[in-house]
């Protein structure tokens, strides 16, 4: 499995490493707030609303580096407006391997 | 200096918008907002020269806080979505687009095509209320919408706005709100001309429960539903202005 990095933020931050704690430190207290979202949606089969919380959760995934798993999320943000899961378990891995990730950090 | 403001819900959006701004010396952010609302009312007491501007947002995309404004200024638009990118060629003030993640050779070259942007001059948008056609009174005073199979019976009496959402429209009313499959124009035809009209592209309100009208946005019940430029003076001739 594709695995979350630094690759974007140091790319951006271009070494300033001020900034990118500061980002990092937002992305992990973001993010497990966009995922409860995410989920209390899909719970209630609120799949149009779940749709624009795998819109917003995208770019928390390519801040974090996943290429593969950004292309997933396109396509998983797609089926939901479809009202089809198809992908809803590769992308709740995905999402499970990023909380993993930061919290490490 | 071009003075920039940032209009993203995302504070991580911000900050990496803000950041890619800081390697550009002739970009100086004096604003950066959550919602479009806030950044609405900067914009009303404040003259800036660029709108770093997310399209996904909560209430108000990027297009619904574009068309609020008189005169908007040069636009980047952020997104993650590249599926936009048409309806943003529909507008003269878009400069870039911007698809999330954004680095810096990319944001250079949206700098770029800021500095070298010209205006395009401004046309009399013609207003949109309700067409002739659509807004002749009728004698119906409810419409039935189908609802897992089932006719519903909503009187017009009851609603106070209807937003359009993608191939379907959202009614709300003062008891319960109606997702059906269905658009904005043909719903249009449905309403009697009385109390509707369309304030912008993607939602009709019913006047008679407006609460206040500030600048560019009506509240009504609890939503906040922009303005667009355009509608506003038929919007204004309707009222029973003292």
């Amino acid at each position: 499995m594709e695995q979350p990095n630094f690759s974007y933020i140091d790319a951006l931050s271009g070494g300033d490493e001020a900034f990118k704690l500061k980002l990092i430190a937002i992305v992990k207290e973001e993010l497990p707030v966009e995922i409860d979202v995410y989920v209390a949606n899909m719970k209630i089969k609120n799949f149009q609303e779940a749709a624009e919380n795998v819109h917003k959760l995208k770019h928390k995934i390519s801040i974090l580096g996943l290429e593969t798993s950004y292309e997933l999320a396109v396509n998983f943000e797609e089926n939901l407006k479809e009202n089809s899961l198809e992908l809803k378990e590769e992308f709740d891995a995905i999402l499970k391997e990023m909380l993993r990730f930061i919290n490490t950090l | 200096m071009m003075k920039c403001i940032i209009v993203d819900d995302e504070t991580a959006a911000r900050m990496i918008i803000e950041h890619l701004c800081s390697n550009v010396d002739t970009l100086e952010v004096i604003g950066e907002f959550p919602n479009a609302m806030q950044a609405i009312k900067f914009l009303n007491k404040n003259e800036v020269d660029v709108i770093f501007l997310d399209i996904h947002m909560p209430d108000f995309t990027g297009f619904d806080f574009i068309d609020s404004l008189k005169n908007p200024p040069r636009v980047v638009l952020t997104t993650s979505d590249k599926n936009f990118a048409i309806e943003a060629f529909e507008y003269d003030c878009i400069v870039d687009y911007l698809v999330k993640p954004v680095l810096l050779p990319r944001f250079l070259k949206a700098v770029q095509k800021i500095e070298s942007f010209i205006p395009v001059t401004e046309t009399v948008a013609t207003p949109t209320p309700i067409s002739k056609t659509t807004a002749e009174p009728t004698s119906k005073t409810e419409l039935y919408v189908n609802i897992d199979r089932r006719l519903v019976k909503i009187d017009f009496e009851k609603i106070y706005l209807v937003e359009a959402k993608g191939d379907y429209i959202l009614i709300k009313t003062e008891g319960k709100n109606y997702t059906v499959h269905s658009t904005l124009k043909k719903i249009e035809e449905k309403l009697s001309g009385s109390s509707f009209l369309k304030v912008h592209r993607s939602y009709i309100i019913n006047i008679d429960k407006i609460i206040d009208i500030e600048d560019n946005s009506i509240l009504i019940a609890k939503d906040v539903i922009p303005i667009s430029r355009s509608n506003r003076p038929e919007l204004m001739k309707r009222l029973n202005l003292l």
